[in-house]
């Protein structure tokens, strides 16, 4: 029997399917398709060509990303769980305003980070030319780039999700455990050993597969600081260029398999029992630090450490006030305006880019919105066979690459299909929204999924015992009680869409070029003051929504990642 | 205002039976008491009523009127979570008002309304707050004003006062029979507190482990338990096994033959049986007692509670016996380790067949 609340779920579940189907398996589907065709028959050759000695770039990519994502895991680690402990542990001067500056790179789109680096410790760049001018040398004593300016890169971009994932966990470890322990007899460092550390094992473990997967993903990095040296997301983007849409593919499954496998592997280790608190609602408990010699080293180290965190913001803000050809041959730019912001509203070349930016990003998370809300419903609230598979297929396109993402819909639109309405969407304005909508919509749902699973059912029953019906329970009721949850994640999605580079860098044409691409056009253009002003407006608009879901939606900012 | 008729409903989740063959009827205005322990059911069936779950099999009706697959928005009940299910994001007013607005009235009557059932509950003061910043009982009292807003045909109330602490139960226990006798409303009461269900209920029906046990009202069910789990899961009671034989009891636990003034059901005759009586029943002395059913024990624990005093006391064999007695001054209580001579009068003994598997 079909009962009334079967028909609703199916009712549901169609759209969420459709979506899903077409935007998210169907392009993946393809691009397997094409992995396994050379010349328009079906071959094992692609694969025989990855792994084998005829193209050894490839293998030693997927090497390179490894040992670089395993040397970023262990970077950041080492950089965001002592920052973690120093700064929720100790109590001294300025650790609020340290521990609120710690999470700043945050607000920095990974190309306008690169970029900011770049500035500033590159072969041109500011801080070892400072070095050189001030000790007479020669040659630039160092200067980043290849491997060590990746790693570089990556230590500062991901040192926060290390920082904020350990940050709550050393707040949620319950004092009195600790208390305990040194009442039975133990000194500071077993019960570090014993005690904290294994309490802090589920959070570490978290992040660390966090990061290996963002920095198995990372673009922005190799793509301006590589050089020759190669990595796997890289790749793919070089064989796309080259016109070899079947490696490309290969490339992308390869790439896809590891992702994947990690994905299932942090479902895994999230469902497992943890050890979470029993005790509640108590807060961390700070030792002041009282040694003044001590305490006065920290708020030294503490500035410093501030400086270094701080100086590519402050980098990009004074570049960004270089008008164009004012800095050529000087070491230093002597001039400083607003033209580049001017030049936005005046230009309609320039004001484009930002233009096209904000409506895709509108656009997309428009729609991230909308399927959010029902996918959410459907997963959290409704019963159904198959919701676990459901759940995966909606986490993919978290896990995926953005390259890959990229490249799936490349594969899967560059013909038309019954999903676009039987256009070939690439090349078109609209395959951007696409990407960035297929890309934020695991964002987005489990933003609200995170509200949903706080609302008891009994409240939407006490509704229809009253008397409402479905839909009218779901809109004066549902909605409202989990709006701020979603609309923190749609903000999110939004600003992330504004700074999305490796699909746009893929699938951008003339009439939707967004920022991240007019920034790469200014830099190649040695432009560097438009590039900033441009990398400005993202970190703006980053700073400013971050700011909204803090204050008025109650978000905290760890469960922005 | 309506009766409620479920006539031989199961609920099965899966291989779980949560309710089996369920039979019962709710008069019109009758204030009926679902008790049972955790799991039993009770919730299940209050459910069904509701229109949350359809029964796998049988029938609901309201009065005449066929209610098995309606579904719960068009019943017309008024229902009480147990976690107060108030909408967090409307002030007192508005979570009211919300049934009087899906029921299209206009917007002055819907005012009135509000502020008079708010006049009946008592919270007329906090018609403008957020339901945030409440008491666990204000809390309470909105969610009852919320549904009784709607006049309901039935009230149904899923364990309303589990979340109180002992002294604000006691006032909400008055106020919602206030509010049930005003409004003279069907209600169906859910809890797994005798004392609630012995004070406030016409009837009651007490449940285990999916069926109905027995429905009665509170003296039947105290005084007549149709068997050992209900005697045992009301009140206080001391069990024993016996033998029928030829018209007598032979008890082996107590050691002799036991006298009860009711003849044995004949239904009866070929089951398990044991006997019950109350720990108030049986009569206590340190003197001599002479008359049927007396026996020899020695005090063991004596705890004292305020209007009553409990007293354990060993018999013979390792057996014991709980006796109560009313508080009447300190020279009276037992000393432990007396000994003492008890009687269990024919009268009071009431015997019921077992259906709990023992040792
Ligand atoms: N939605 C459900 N799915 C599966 N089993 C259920 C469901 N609801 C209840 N049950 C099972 O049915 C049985 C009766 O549950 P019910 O909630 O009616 O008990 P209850 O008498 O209300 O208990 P309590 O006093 O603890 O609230 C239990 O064994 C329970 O596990
Ligand atoms: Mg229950």
């Amino acid at each position: 029997m079909l009962n009334a609340e079967k028909r609703k779920t199916a009712l549901l579940l169609v759209p969420i399917i459709l979506v899903l189907a077409g935007y998210v398996l169907y392009p993946s589907i393809e691009t397997t398709i094409e992995s396994f065709q050379r010349d328009g028959a079906a071959t094992l050759k692609n694969y025989g060509d990855f792994f084998g000695s005829k193209a050894s770039s490839n293998l030693e990519a997927l090497w390179n990303s490894v040992y670089i994502s395993i040397l970023s895991v262990l970077f950041s680690a080492l950089i965001g769980v002592p920052l973690a402990f120093i700064f929720n542990r100790y109590d001294f001067p300025g650790r609020k305003f340290f521990s609120g500056a710690a999470i700043m790179p945050i607000v920095l789109p990974s190309l306008v980070g690169v970029m900011s680096f770049m500035f500033l410790y590159g072969e041109a760049g500011l801080v070892p030319n400072a070095i050189k001018d001030l000790f007479n040398l020669s040659k630039v004593p160092f200067s980043i780039g290849g491997v060590s300016g990746i790693l570089l890169v990556h230590a500062y971009t991901m040192y926060p999700y290390f920082y904020m994932t350990c940050s709550s966990a050393i707040n949620n470890i319950d004092p009195s455990l600790e208390d305990a322990a040194y009442n039975l007899g133990s000194n500071r460092w077993t019960v570090f050993l014993k005690v904290t550390f294994p309490l802090l094992t589920p959070a570490l473990v978290a992040a660390s597969l966090l990061v290996f997967m963002v920095s198995m993903a990372s673009f922005s990095a190799p793509f301006l600081l590589a050089g020759g040296f190669r990595v796997l997301s890289l790749q793919i983007y070089f064989s796309k260029i080259n016109g070899n849409l079947e490696m490309a593919a290969t490339q992308s499954v390869i790439l896809s398999v590891v992702s994947i496998s990690f994905l299932l592997f942090m479902r895994w280790f999230q469902n497992r029992r943890d050890y979470r608190m029993a005790s509640k609602g108590i807060g961390a408990h700070r030792s002041e630090v009282s040694n003044p010699f001590l305490k006065w080293t920290m708020v030294c180290l503490g500035i410093v450490a501030m400086i270094i965190l701080l100086l590519p913001h402050a980098t990009l803000l004074i570049l960004s006030l270089v008008p164009e050809g004012t800095w050529t041959w000087q070491i230093y730019p002597t001039t400083f305006n607003l033209e580049n912001y001017i030049l936005l509203f005046k230009d309609t070349s320039i004001w484009d880019p930002v233009r096209n930016s904000l409506f895709m990003a509108f656009v997309a998370s428009f729609g991230c919105f909308a399927f959010g809300i029902i996918t959410s419903y459907a997963l959290v609230k409704r019963k159904f066979i198959g919701k676990n598979l459901l759940d995966i297929l909606v986490m993919i396109p978290w896990a995926l690459p953005a390259t890959v993402v990229g490249m799936n819909l490349i594969l899967a639109f560059n013909k038309p299909t019954p999903f676009s309405f039987g256009q070939t969407l690439v090349g078109t304005f609209w395959i951007l929204p696409l990407a960035y909508f297929v890309r934020f919509i695991p964002l987005v749902v489990r933003s609200t999924s995170a509200v949903l699973e706080q609302l008891d059912d009994s409240i939407e029953e006490a509704a229809q015992n009253l008397g409402a019906k479905w839909f009218y329970t779901f809109r004066k009721i549902v909605l409202p009680i989990i709006m701020p949850g979603v609309l923190s994640g749609t903000l999110l999605a939004f600003v992330q869409a504004v700074g999305e580079f490796p699909t746009s860098v893929l699938l951008y044409t003339l009439s939707n070029r967004p920022i991240s691409i007019e920034i790469m056009n200014q830099l190649r253009m040695f432009n560097l003051g438009q590039a900033a002003a441009y990398g400005m407006i993202q970190v703006g608009l980053i700073a400013i929504v971050l700011f909204i879901s803090y204050k008025f939606l109650g978000v905290k900012s760890e469960n922005s990642m | 205002m309506s009766a409620v008729n479920l006539s031989n409903i199961t609920k099965k989740f899966g291989d779980v039976t949560a309710v089996k063959e369920l039979d019962l009827k709710i008069e019109e205005g009758e204030f009926f008491t679902f008790l049972g322990p955790s799991g039993c059911g009770k919730t299940t069936t209050l459910r069904m009523i509701a229109g949350f779950y359809y029964p796998t099999a049988g029938k609901v009706k309201f009065n005449d009127r066929d209610m098995t697959t309606v579904p719960p928005e068009k019943r017309n009940t008024g229902m009480v979570f147990q976690n107060y299910a108030l909408f967090p994001h409307m002030t007192v007013a508005e979570n009211v008002a919300f049934g009087l607005k899906v029921r299209k009235l206009e917007r002055s009557k819907i005012k009135e309304k509000v502020k008079e059932v708010l006049g009946k509950v008592r919270l007329e003061k906090f018609i403008d707050r957020q339901v945030s910043q409440l008491s666990g009982g204000q809390q309470q009292r909105v969610a009852l004003a919320r549904a009784l807003a709607i006049e309901p045909d039935i009230l149904l109330l899923d364990e309303p006062l589990s979340n109180l602490d002992a002294r604000l139960r006691d006032e909400m226990r008055t106020e919602i029979l206030r509010l049930q006798r005003d409004y003279g409303i069907t209600t169906i009461y859910v809890t797994h507190d005798q004392v609630e269900a012995l004070s406030m209920s016409d009837r009651i029906a007490v449940f285990n482990e999916g069926m109905c046990q027995q429905i009665g009202t509170p003296t039947e069910i105290y005084n007549d338990p149709v068997n050992d789990f209900v005697a045992e899961f009301i009140g206080e009671t001391n069990l024993y096994n016996v033998a029928y034989k030829d018209n007598r009891f032979h008890c082996a636990a107590l050691g002799m033959e036991i006298q009860v003034e009711k003849p044995l059901d004949e239904r009866l005759r070929n089951q398990e049986l044991k006997i019950s009586i109350r720990p108030e029943a049986i009569r206590v002395s340190d003197e001599e007692i002479t008359g049927p059913n007396a026996l020899r024990g020695k005090v063991k624990i004596v705890q004292f509670t305020g209007a009553a005093v409990h007293t354990l006391i060993e018999l013979s064999k390792g057996v014991q016996l709980k006796v109560t007695t009313l508080n009447e001054g300190s020279f009276t209580y037992l000393q432990e380790g007396v000994e003492v001579v008890l009687q269990l009068p024919p009268e009071k003994i009431r015997v019921v067949p077992s259906i709990r598997e023992r040792a």
